[in-house]
């Protein structure tokens, strides 16, 4: 496989690169934008994120989840349930990691300790995100409350409390401090994933990818690894889920349903399985895309369901691997150096 | 006494319909292990078909039994031919594109009918069973439901082709060296299996409503019910049909069909933890 050529060549510089320009957005980012632009800004940071759990679990630990946004959305709606009955923050953000990580616990168990191969994987994971989307959309009644917080059905959450200082609940975060929040745990995650991975347990976990029969022969318990990853995936998702709800006040059933969840699978796809750096790009592309498309008439016949598939097929036919290692490896073949100015220029980098 | 029936009723029905939901992809996932995650919208197609073709005048058994199959048929024939035959044996490969297929197709039919919920009515009226009105047409499905089950078992285990088919799915090489050639068969197989969800979708439409994204109602429970049938793909969906319909028809009636939606999706993946091999791994092993 084409993950091989990423493993090997972990490379410093480009890690480097990866931290400069990720620093640079972090400290310009209020500088450069303006408000509204900012507020996009941080948009695409918490779906950058959610791109990120994927690529790591599909990309490194060979789990391929259809149901990524069950976590996004189950951490959103931890955060909104437990920010509305706390009056505070700092609880409701740790609640929306442990609670979509523990539940992703409690599926791997079952899904990973019953054997069940990716694609009864794919389906379960499916299925569940969009049972999720289904209960919740019911529980528009009087009687659906967890503490002070009605979940609304359809219509959703709104006025859900932004971000406050730790233990001042009433100063709350400004956008620009919304942002420095954000991006910084973006950075964060992906150095912590980059961290992982080099560990002991990140190298087991992309040997199982491998080679899971070996993994297994050599003593590990795959189980155990593949319901850990999938754990810390559903983790980082629940965060990406906590930052876009608090960002938007909002949260309605909508993050269960088919719409996201489809974006995640081709974030990676676009941006290439078997990097980090590749699906955060691919959520911005898309994301761009589809803002673009959205303001031009002469496209008002497509819509989302008609360009998502188009894009699935032609990257699943003509550039399987995804922009990044496909770019990597045109420039590797038509330029002569080993690390062309190029291909960073390109997003490469390493990664 | 009345209430006994018309549960019992009830648990035919969520059964039949379940049972016609899966019989394609028993064929196209249980037997070719072809990840077909456009299932739904093959449902969807045959769904559409009907309601277009009643609309315009044509009678409504021939739009079901007839036009349905044939229309979504030929949809997957070319569907196989353009898309995925590149991918035969590369599973998640195949997901993938399928379910790119599946949006494309979702996307296609919003573009030409709009997002809006269609369907057409029930033949045949309804009868009384004491205090409760029925419709007659459920019944007939159920009917339809085992007709067609015998025919698929019947034609895979009694005729040339099914023979063809079973044997080409098992060792196509060995296929080949007889004669045989497999990418015909598994175009014509896949063309039945498609076939046979457009059916089951044209069927089911007096029955729910129709809009393009409904494809997503049978998808997951549609493979999770072949899934855990297991190798004998036949047998197994039947009795994993009658597993899961009876469940989800039981909780529905006690409570709401999301709640059944969501104990039958519970039931199934406890199930497979305790039988990875599903249902026809552990018994009935030597059946289709």
């Amino acid at each position: 496989m084409k993950i091989a050529l990423d493993l090997k060549s972990w490379n410093t510089r480009g890690l480097i690169f990866v931290g400069v320009v990720m620093l640079a957005l972090l400290f310009a980012g209020p500088e450069v934008f303006d408000l509204f632009v900012l507020l996009k800004v941080i948009l695409f940071v918490s779906t950058a994120m959610l791109a990120l759990s994927m690529g790591f679990i599909w990309g490194f630990g060979g789990i391929l989840c259809f149901g990524q946004s069950a976590f996004f959305g189950i951490g959103g709606y931890a955060y909104a349930i437990g920010v509305i009955n706390m009056g505070e923050s700092t609880v409701p953000i740790l609640l929306s990691v442990l609670v979509p990580a523990a539940f992703a616990m409690l599926l791997g168990y079952f899904m990973f300790y019953g054997r069940l191969s990716d694609i009864y994987l794919a389906v379960v994971t499916l299925a569940v995100t969009l049972i999720f989307y289904a209960f919740i959309r019911s529980t528009s009644g009087e009687e659906y409350v967890i503490g002070n917080a009605r979940l609304m059905g359809f219509n959703g959450i709104s006025s859900i409390p932004v971000f406050n200082w730790p233990g001042f609940p009433n100063s709350p975060l400004w956008p620009d401090d919304i942002f420095y929040v954000a991006t910084t745990l973006l950075i964060l995650v992906y150095f912590g994933l980059r961290i992982l991975l080099r560990s002991h347990f990140g190298r087991v976990v992309v040997a199982i990818k491998e080679n899971e029969t070996r993994a297994e022969y050599l003593g590990y318990d795959v189980r155990f690894y593949k319901m850990i990853a999938f754990s810390i995936g559903a983790g980082i998702a629940g965060l990406a889920g906590c930052l876009f709800v608090s960002f938007n006040n909002f949260i309605n059933p909508d993050v269960f349903a088919l719409g996201l969840a489809a974006q995640i699978i081709m974030w990676v796809l676009i941006g290439g399985v078997g990097t980090l750096v590749g699906p955060m790009l691919g959520s911005l592309a898309l994301q761009m895309l589809y803002n673009w498309l959205g303001t031009q008439t002469f496209a008002s016949f497509l819509n989302t369901y008609l360009v998502f598939g188009a894009i699935i097929l032609i990257f699943v036919l003509a550039v399987p691997q995804g922009l990044q290692p496909t770019a990597r490896l045109l420039a590797l073949r038509f330029l002569p150096f080993t690390r062309p100015p190029e291909e960073k220029a390109r997003g490469g980098g390493d990664d | 006494m009345d209430t006994v029936a018309l549960l019992i009723i009830e648990v035919l029905n969520g059964i039949s319909s379940l049972a016609l939901t899966c019989a394609g992809l028993a064929i196209i996932f249980g037997m070719m292990r072809v990840i077909n995650f456009a299932h739904g919208e093959f449902m969807m197609l045959g769904g559409y078909t009907t309601v277009v073709a009643t609309n315009a005048g044509v009678n409504i058994w021939i739009s079901m039994l007839i036009l349905s199959p044939l229309v979504v048929g030929i949809i997957g024939i070319i569907s196989e031919r353009l898309l995925i035959r590149f991918f035969y044996g590369r599973l998640v490969d195949t997901l993938i594109a399928t379910w790119g297929l599946s949006l494309l197709l979702i996307g296609i039919v919003t573009a030409i009918f709009g997002n809006y919920i269609t369907g057409v009515s029930a033949p045949l009226g309804n009868f009384a069973l004491g205090q409760y009105q029925l419709s007659i047409y459920r019944l007939v499905l159920i009917g339809l439901a085992v007709l067609l089950f015998v025919g698929i078992y019947f034609v895979f285990t009694r005729t040339r082709l099914g023979l063809i088919a079973r044997g080409t799915m098992q060792n196509p090489d060995q296929a080949a060296v007889l004669g045989i050639s497999p990418p015909r068969v598994y175009m014509i197989t896949f063309g039945i299996g498609a076939a046979l969800t457009g059916l089951a979708g044209g069927l089911l439409a007096p029955i729910s409503q129709i809009i393009p994204t409904v494809g997503f109602t049978y998808v997951a429970q549609a493979f999770i019910t072949v899934i855990t049938g297991g190798t004998g793909a036949i047998t197994g969906t039947i009795v994993a049909s009658g597993i899961f319909g009876t469940v989800r028809q039981l909780v529905t009636y006690e409570t709401t069909p999301i709640i059944g939606g969501v104990v039958l999706l519970i039931v199934a993946v406890v199930l497979l933890r305790l039988l990875p091999q599903g249902i026809t791994g552990k018994i009935f092993r030597r059946s289709l």
